[in-house]
């Protein structure tokens, strides 16, 4: 287990002071002057050099992500906007670090501002955070009072900071339906390239980035890059913010190593599967949009939670949102909940996404309670091969994926759910004969 | 995607506007964004005007935003009616209640609280209780996962509900004294219950 020196979120379940104060004391604004000063390319290497990969779902290295950023800054800004829309199903860990320890995001936004030449940078939080988009200004408000951000502050770097916030889009957790939701229009994505680092928010270069991409930042900056790269395993470097939720004895929230375990993870902080590890039916490892993994020695037995351990299962990390199911669990009924959410929650831009979901759904609901046909399950993976990449943004991927995973996995129980379908339509057909 | 209209005539207030204090909040949230990009505010604005009409968006309001914001009315209703959290008809006067389904709370037992909706408040989600208090309706992944199964009502989320606490939080409202937000069982946020299991050599 990740030792406590190690951690960069120690006011993760807000039992300290969340205040200027509480965060000076856990080392957050110590020698922010002195990192700023090193200048871009430093930052930028540094952050390369540490292995960081971001931690919004693809795992893009953030170094690199930040290198794209224009060399010189032109007629037009350079922006910095952090993705605090957290929504996918599973995924709560930002809003801890918006409760309970918000100065690292700030202090992290002014370093990644740095980094990038930009002046000003944005939160777009989603609607539903109402009290911890309310923190989150609150602590912006005392960094402002104690002139750690604002022009002429005491870093000698001019930056302003905003929080904005959205209104229950999960799409606008998209990078560019978060822009176009920022400009003030429907949250529906643009077509990718031009590349936000190009023209992203106002046409002007942009990067967005997840709020613990930014969060980890500062400790990076100041504990070196070699310390975060220590931790986990190469490609896969750093501590991880993991929400088990499902059928565990005690969900929560926790820190731990890149490539932990997946049983340790379970068994150490969530004291087990509900029933033991042999009632545990399937895990999703990195929220919804991310296809299951089973258990047993083919699955999650020997999984490791980063990004290299799940791709090894046909899965990915994702946000590292562990939804557990045991064996109690309907699981084609589980995922067509999921698939119902997608149908909720598609923008309605592109044909195969808007048509694709509601389909899907409809079929899997079918599907759990038997009322299909054998041959419609090659057809439903078909139709998820025809939405995934099919569509402007990685939407139709996320969705299209969690449904490819339960084919793959428990075909054999939708077949057995049609059969035994069947064979009791029978018997009311019997029945009503003889009657 | 989900079809969303603005609700019919007869439910429609003539006028909207602004209290003075909700108009001066609105200026210094369109200052945020640069010169000319005022129509940035649309989602903070049409949020506090919703506030404002006691928990749900008329069309009025819309076209006040939008005139404020020198956007057309169309690109208002636009934003109105793609984001989910605008409500277009009224809601219940002492609580909408917003129960998370998705399946990290449905795994948890959500389905209970929505029968306990169906039971206490309508049948249907989006229409009033008879006594005009309450409404609810069944919303997608509201963030709280580890925690669940969870409501948002107002601005403050109660966790880890059973539909006995769940009950009691609506009492709660009914009455006029809602319990404490946030976990209804011993615990401290996030963490496991029983305690965190890490953190333990960190001083707060």
């Amino acid at each position: 287990m990740l030792d406590d020196r190690d951690r960069i979120f120690r006011n993760l379940y807000g039992l300290g002071d969340w205040g200027l104060e509480g965060a000076r004391k856990r080392g957050s604004w110590d020698g922010t002057k002195a990192i700023l000063d090193k200048g871009r390319d430093a930052i930028v290497n540094e952050v390369k050099a540490s292995g960081l990969r971001g931690r919004g779902g693809a795992g893009f290295p953030t170094g690199v992500k930040w290198s794209f950023m224009p060399k010189t800054v032109g007629d037009r800004p350079h922006y910095l906007v952090v993705n605090a829309d957290e929504s996918e199903p599973g995924t709560c860990k930002d809003r801890e670090i918006m409760r309970h320890d918000p100065h690292l995001l700030v202090e992290g936004c002014l370093i990644a501002g740095r980094a990038m030449d930009c002046r000003a940078g944005y939160i777009y939080v989603r609607g539903e955070f109402i009290r911890e988009r309310e923190r989150l200004q609150a602590a912006i408000d005392q960094a402002y009072e104690a002139k750690l951000l604002g022009k002429n502050n005491v870093h000698g770097y001019d930056f302003d900071l905003y929080v904005h916030h959205g209104a229950g889009a999960y799409i606008c957790g998209e990078e560019m339906a978060l822009l176009e939701s920022l400009e003030g229009k429907k949250g529906q994505p643009r077509l990718k390239p031009p590349f936000p680092a190009n023209m992203g928010l106002y046409g002007c270069p942009t990067t967005v980035n997840n709020v613990e991409s930014i969060a980890v930042v500062p400790d990076i900056m100041r504990r070196g890059a070699a310390w975060f790269a220590g931790i986990g395993r190469q490609n896969n470097t750093g501590t991880k913010l993991f929400c088990i939720s499902g059928h565990v004895e005690r969900p929560c929230t926790v820190e731990d190593a890149m490539g932990v375990p997946l049983r340790e993870l379970i068994e150490t902080h969530c004291g087990g599967v509900r029933g033991g590890w042999d009632n545990l039916l399937a895990v999703i490892p990195g929220g919804s949009s991310m296809p299951l993994i089973p258990a047993g020695s083919a699955g999650c037995d020997d999984l490791l939670m980063d990004f290299d351990g799940c791709a090894k299962h046909k899965s990915a990390l994702g946000t590292a949102a562990v939804i557990v199911m045991d064996k109690s669990t309907d699981i084609i009924r589980a995922m067509a909940r999921i698939s119902y959410f997608y149908k909720h929650e598609s923008c309605g831009q592109c044909t195969p996404c808007r048509e694709g979901m509601g389909w899907m759904w409809r079929v899997l609901t079918r599907m759990a309670e038997g009322r299909a046909q054998k041959r419609e399950i090659d057809m439903l993976f078909d139709v998820t091969k025809q939405i995934e990449g099919h569509t402007i943004c990685a939407f139709g991927d996320g969705a299209a994926w969690p449904v490819q995973g339960l084919l793959r996995h428990f075909r054999p129980e939708i077949e057995r759910r049609i059969d035994e379908y069947t064979r009791k339509a029978d018997v009311d057909a019997v029945r009503v004969a003889a009657e | 995607m989900s079809v969303r209209r603005v609700a019919p005539p007869e439910l429609q207030p003539k006028e909207f506007s602004f209290t003075a204090e909700n108009a001066d909040w609105a200026k210094k949230q369109i200052a945020k964004y640069p010169p000319g990009r005022q129509q940035s505010a649309i989602i903070p604005l049409l949020w506090r005007a919703q506030e404002q009409n006691g928990g749900w968006l008329p069309e009025a309001a819309i076209r006040h935003v939008a005139d404020i914001l020198e956007m057309a009315h169309i690109r208002a209703l636009e934003v109105a009616t793609f984001y989910t959290m605008f409500l277009l008809e009224p809601c219940g006067k002492k609580a909408h209640v917003q129960v998370c389904g998705t399946t990290p709370c449905m795994l948890r037992g959500a389905h209970d609280l929505i029968e306990v909706c169906k039971r206490r408040i309508h049948e249907e989600p989006h229409h009033i209780s008879a006594d005009g208090n309450f409404s609810w309706e069944e919303v997608e992944c509201l963030g709280a996962c580890v925690n669940a199964p969870m409501v948002l009502i107002w601005n403050d989320t109660y966790e880890d509900l059973t539909p006995a606490s769940f009950e009691k939080v609506l009492d709660g409202f009914a009455n006029g004294q809602p319990v404490k937000p946030g976990p209804q069982i011993d615990r401290q946020f996030g963490a496991p219950v029983g305690g965190p299991t890490t953190l333990k050599t960190v001083k707060a």
